[in-house]
């Protein structure tokens, strides 16, 4: 798959989240719409691991740390072919497996996740597992950046260069927001950039809406023992016009009217893509 | 740990000293690793206070340090178990059990990776250094967590036992040593299935329901008051979770009083497990929980602070007679 194909796909994917979140009538939309490139990129191009790998020993690992974005990962398994389509429709229903937020009962899924600053720890011991066994295997987890307040994360941080886990990728949905607003506003986190440097990290800093950037930076090897920190700059609420970079959108869910001009405004901008590429 | 009088029984009785649980567990746990390169132990800083140096220096490449981080520790854990490792997290308990709790509850019990979890120098081992080093909460805040095994071993050979025990589970363990030097209480032949209660000695007048490192001083308490013509059964209540209710329903049918034993604060223990079993069973026998109250602990060494809360041979002799009116 192109980096056009995977820039129309993430069309179908935003409207097919946001439909989701309507339905159920819960969900993160302003970081789900922050991430979903991320995911995308991941699942049909970076991690070794598919619907008929999803037990194989040696599949690539992907634990979402930032579970509360779990609709944007349910959208991206399903349309990877993990579970129907239709299951989407079950999303926080009454006894539904498909919670609001991740769990090991769903296929595709490593482990159960939710409260924040537990991934980059469990994502550890998958990596040190690896390096026991001496598998090629690649750990992957998906950070908030209001998560990095969480105290866990500086604990695995230290630990994971200190293991020189170089098979471990840490990426952080740099959108800048959390629940309450800006992050700098409500516990400051820059330079991190040079707080994950300092702790032994390989830090690459990238568009993280642009499918080239993110696959090189995802796909290049780090230096041999050193963990990787993706910094994926990202805009929360990305592609709907009156969500972007607007806090309230965290936990927001659409109107039937506003999912309908999401929904118009992703169409006309896919439309413009394909029409610029043919 | 006794005094003369209940060394002098516990000579009588034939109970052999053993060594520290905690060491019994390090030696059984090297054993399993050293023929299971998959059995791996995931220290805090803790490998002295877990007695695992030697097993770190036959085995380097089975044993990974994280530092002084519980919560990393768990999460670690957790991720081995997941990948298919037989991950040990071993750390203090009074610090694996409160500021990793969630880790325990999420990354452990509630993802279901067969991960064991060793809450080292628990209750009272460390009780003259203050309560932020005793562990007197831990079974109650691990008992109201969904999936997991709760073992308290009573000495080595139950150690051993839920060891082996935990290694070839496929579901959440936690196992809780003290560190010090115990009596072997087992007899010799008996099994170990977890979730099943040992009863060490018959008795009709009243039960002593114990388990840890209390269980030798219901023992010894059931001689004494055997020289006084009263009749106490003695149960290994190793297993916290899941509980052996018929082995405790049995206990208040069959006997006049029930007296629960535990080195942990009353609130949330296993007295109120027993409890509830035998008052939902329509069972109300002389009753009586013997553990520590709900006050600002007094420090000193554990064997001071069990006399002090009356779990020592005399302590748990005189409240089953007083319990039976005698
Ligand atoms: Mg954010």
């Amino acid at each position: 798959m192109t980096d056009r194909d995977l820039a129309l796909k993430s069309f179908a994917l935003r409207r097919r989240m946001l439909r989701l979140i309507h339905e159920a009538g819960a969900g993160h939309t302003g970081g789900g719409l922050s991430c979903l490139d991320l995911l995308n990129v991941l699942y049909y191009r970076v991690l070794n691991v598919s619907p008929q790998t999803v037990d194989a020993p040696n599949r690539d690992r992907y634990v979402q740390s930032k579970g509360h974005c779990v609709e944007a990962l349910y959208t991206v398994l399903a349309d990877r072919g993990y579970f129907p389509d239709a299951d989407l429709d079950t999303v926080c229903h009454y006894q539904s497996p498909y919670v609001g937020h991740p769990t090991r009962k769903i296929r595709g899924v490593e482990m159960n996740t939710g409260a924040l600053g537990h991934g980059l720890p469990i994502c550890l011991g998958m990596a040190l597992a690896a390096k026991l066994d001496a598998a090629s295997f690649r750990v992957f987890t998906l950070l908030g950046d209001g998560e990095l307040a969480e105290g866990s994360n500086w604990e695995a941080a230290m630990a994971a260069s200190h293991h020189q886990l170089d098979n471990l990728v840490a990426i952080l949905d740099h959108n800048t927001l959390q629940i309450t607003g800006h992050t700098r506003e409500v516990m400051a986190n820059e330079p991190l950039d040079e707080k994950w440097r300092a702790f032994g990290w390989e830090v690459r800093s990238v568009d993280g809406h642009d499918y080239a950037q993110l696959t090189a930076a995802l796909t290049t090897p780090p230096p041999k023992g050193k963990p990787l920190f993706i910094l994926a700059h990202t805009v929360k609420g990305k592609g709907v016009s009156f969500m972007e970079n607007v806090a309230k959108w965290h936990h927001g869910v659409p109107s039937e009217a506003e999912l309908a001009q999401a929904i118009t405004e992703l169409t006309a901008a896919e439309a413009k893509l394909k029409e610029a590429a043919s | 740990m006794f005094t003369p009088a209940a060394q002098a029984m516990a000579a009588q009785l034939g109970l052999k000293p053993g060594r520290a649980n905690l060491e019994a567990f390090a030696e059984t746990l090297q054993t399993l690793a050293q023929a299971d390169r998959n059995l791996v132990a995931v220290t805090s800083d803790s490998r002295g206070s877990g007695k695992l140096a030697p097993y770190g220096k036959a085995l380097p490449r089975q044993i990974i340090e994280v530092g002084i981080a519980e919560q990393n520790l768990v999460g670690i854990t957790a991720g081995l178990a997941a990948c298919g490792k037989k991950a040990f997290g071993v750390s203090p308990s009074c610090f694996l059990t409160a500021r990793s709790l969630e880790q325990i509850k999420n990354d452990v019990c509630y993802s279901n990776v067969p991960a064991v979890l060793v809450g080292i120098s628990s209750g009272v081992s460390y009780g003259a250094l203050g309560s932020t080093h005793h562990s007197l909460h831990d079974l109650a805040v691990l008992r109201a967590i969904h999936n997991l095994t709760i073992i308290v071993p009573a000495d080595n050979a139950e150690t051993r036992a839920a060891v082996r025990y935990a290694a070839q589970a496929t579901r959440p363990v936690f196992l809780r040593f003290g560190k010090a030097a115990m009596l072997d209480v087992t007899p010799a032949g008996a099994t170990f299935t977890a979730g099943r209660a040992v009863t060490l000695r018959e008795g009709r007048d009243v039960a002593f329901l114990a388990n840890g490192e209390t269980v030798v001083h219901a023992l010894l308490a059931a001689a004494l008051l055997a020289e006084q013509g009263v009749s106490a059964r003695v149960v290994s209540l190793h297993t916290v979770k899941p509980l052996d209710t018929a082995t405790v329903l049995a206990a208040g049918r069959e006997c006049r009083a029930v007296i629960t034993v535990e080195e942990h604060m009353l609130t949330g223990g296993v007295g109120e497990a027993v409890a509830s079993t035998l008052l939902q069973a329509g069972l109300a026998p002389r009753f009586k929980m013997v553990g520590f109250p709900d006050e600002d602990t007094v420090t000193g060494a554990q064997a001071d602070l069990f006399r002090h809360y009356g779990i020592s041979m005399e302590g748990l002799a005189a409240t089953a007679l007083a319990l039976l009116g005698r």
